[in-house]
């Protein structure tokens, strides 16, 4: 682990309105995560990974505690504060890659350039650097509905790669990809952990990924069962 | 808000058929509108043109007691053209009509008329006055196409002509159809025979005088006389304008059912959009954009609808509205009967105002149609919307 803290959460709980009343989805979360880490929060189905990770990505806020995401507290953050940490700091890398499917994968990529009002030669630029980088270069023009799944993550991992984000938040990112593709994603993921000294977040229970964690924090409802330090 | 217009110009394209619908319907709209009002416009002119060149003039002189509406009124509405307007009319900026109830009998049947007299020289009313001519024998007189028809007279008939003079003894003589003239007004031509001015002064025993005094259309001073009271343009063509006003609005509830067409097929597309596009709501929020930028982009998305069926609408409306405005829309004179100035032919006229006005109409109208279904997405949880939950 890194000595720069990145995340820090303390004493974090979630509730969730239900009919029957309230849903725990999180309960009393200490974290603290790193610069450069390869961190995926792992656990069954409706352990609270995604909540977690929705936290840290200010889409949703604690009920209870304390969660400082690059030293800004997610509760005090208003909606346009929370943007903007979004739009400079954060990548996100979803399940089903949310690409947008009018996009070709130049514009998908280049997308949260042109939220962040980069020039056009230097937009541009990133975005052809990011392509070549994940081997996507010959795949610019196309559309998503024109490429396969382990093509539309590579897209989805340049989106959130390309503006060099300080944290990058990946739920279950290979649930929809074969075995090759998952293994090819997670190496270039890597690579770019390496490369760029960016952090990796992962909601994951798939094997595949959790081979490749450097640590893995255990969540099971709600709770951290165990956080340990891998061997990768 | 550059980047808003260009992401939702490149997702309305994206959407392909689903967008061509609507902008479809709603060019339809915009032509229709444009056209519809085009064509009570360019009635409103013709008609007014119509109606100056032929009757009202710029303005009249109405002898104090004059009433249209009253035939019996005609007796005694008349008297001498005040001598402050001799210079003005031998200048021919001025003309003076005197009427008269009359009756003829052409073909052995009985028609009241009013029988106008109206100087052979002028030249501020579009009757061909020139054309009275003939002997001292026979009164020349003009009538109108559609009097014509109506009494089966034609250009040379001499016709029985019975009149009353002020004294209220009744005459009769042969008058001479001289000319027929081709109007669309018809108060100038139902039930009326012009005479030269002079012959029907001396006919009913008025000389020197006259019913009603017509300005020539120009700016020009207007000189308040005693016993005659001025009615300006406006007065006299309130009619035709209050018609047409009449007929505006009724254009309007065409205007309302069209645009709601057009604006429940963008709502319905707009609703459909942001249900089925949830996840793409999420995903804009996860990289940054606001909710605001969302609503806005949705936003913006709906409202070029209407910038798209601008286009398109120019793109087969301006050749069919240029064609129409210049091959007319056939009348066949319907309104004459009622006795509307109405060309047998209508010339739509369309202002950069109409156009501008109804750009600005449907593009104002699509943007808030489209925004009220956006403002749920201000309300949508972005975790939700990225996993495509129903809300």
């Amino acid at each position: 682990m890194e000595n720069t803290t990145l995340i820090s959460i303390e004493g974090l709980r979630k509730d969730f309105p239900t009919s029957g009343g309230r849903f725990t989805a999180l309960n009393g979360i200490d974290l603290k995560i790193g610069k450069a880490e390869f961190t995926g929060i792992v656990g069954p189905s409706g352990s609270g990974k995604t909540t977690l990770l929705n936290i840290i990505g200010s889409l949703d806020s604690p009920s209870e505690g304390r969660v400082m995401v690059l030293g800004q507290s997610i509760s005090d953050l208003n909606v346009k504060q929370a943007a903007l940490l979004r739009r400079s700091k954060l990548g996100f890398i979803f399940q089903s890659y949310n690409l947008l499917p009018v996009y070709t994968v130049f514009e998908n990529v280049e997308f949260p350039l042109l939220l962040l009002k980069l020039d056009d030669s230097h937009r541009r630029k990133m975005v052809m650097d990011t392509l070549d980088w994940l081997g996507l270069t010959d795949k610019a023009k196309s559309k998503p509905a024109q490429l396969s799944g382990g093509e539309c993550q590579r897209v989805a991992v340049a989106r959130a790669m390309v503006k060099r984000p300080e944290i990058v938040l990946a739920d279950e990112p290979t649930a929809n990809l074969d075995a090759a593709n998952s293994h090819n994603i997670l190496k270039t993921m890597v690579r770019l952990n390496n490369e760029f000294q960016t952090t990796f977040i992962f909601a994951t229970h798939d094997d595949k990924v959790i081979s490749y964690l450097k640590r893995k924090i255990s969540l099971i409802d709600g709770k951290v069962l165990k956080d340990e330090i891998t061997n990768n | 808000m550059k980047l808003l217009f260009k992401l939702a110009a490149k997702n309305l394209i994206g959407a392909g058929m689903r967008t061509w619908l609507n902008v479809i319907v709603l060019s339809i709209s915009f032509i229709v509108i444009i056209w519809h009002k085009g064509i009570l416009d360019g009635w409103n002119i013709q008609a007014r043109n119509d109606m100056i060149n032929w009757e009202t003039g710029g303005g009249q002189y109405w002898q104090k007691n004059y009433d249209p509406y009253d035939p019996f009124s005609l007796t005694e509405a008349h008297s001498n053209i005040p001598a402050s307007f001799d210079s003005i009319v031998s200048k021919g900026e001025m003309a003076a009509i005197l009427i008269s109830q009359g009756t003829i009998y052409p073909a052995g049947r009985i028609q009241s008329i009013l029988i106008k007299g109206i100087n052979s020289d002028q030249k501020i009313l579009k009757i061909p006055s020139s054309q009275f001519t003939g002997n001292n024998e026979e009164i020349p007189a003009l009538i109108g196409r559609q009097m014509a028809n109506d009494n089966g007279l034609k250009t040379g008939d001499l016709v029985t002509l019975r009149w009353r003079d002020v004294h209220g003894t009744f005459d009769a003589t042969d008058m001479k159809i001289t000319g027929i003239f081709e109007t669309n007004v018809p108060t100038v031509d139902l039930g009326q025979v012009w005479v030269p001015l002079d012959r029907l002064q001396k006919m009913i025993g008025a000389p020197g005088e006259a019913t009603i005094i017509v300005k020539k259309n120009i700016e020009t001073e207007v000189p308040s006389t005693e016993g005659w009271k001025f009615k300006t343009k406006e007065d006299l063509l309130k009619s035709i304008t209050d018609l047409i006003k009449i007929k505006s609005v009724g254009g309007i509830v065409l205007y309302i059912i069209l645009l709601s067409l057009a604006m429940l097929a963008i709502f319905d597309t707009q609703v459909l959009s942001i249900f089925r596009r949830q996840k793409e709501i999420g995903t804009y929020i996860a990289l940054g954009m606001t909710r605001g930028q969302v609503v806005g982009l949705f936003t913006i998305e709906g409202a070029l609808n209407s910038v798209l069926a601008g286009l398109l609408a120019a793109l087969y409306g301006i050749p069919f509205l240029a064609f129409q405005s210049k091959t007319g829309i056939s009348i066949a004179g319907a309104g004459k009967e009622y006795g509307l100035a109405l060309a047998d032919k209508i010339f739509p006229a369309y202002s950069f105002g109409l156009v501008a006005t109804t750009i600005i109409l449907i593009m104002i109208t699509t943007t808030i149609v489209s925004y009220l279904p956006s403002r749920r997405i201000a309300k949508m949880k972005p975790t939700e919307a990225l996993r495509g939950k129903l809300q």
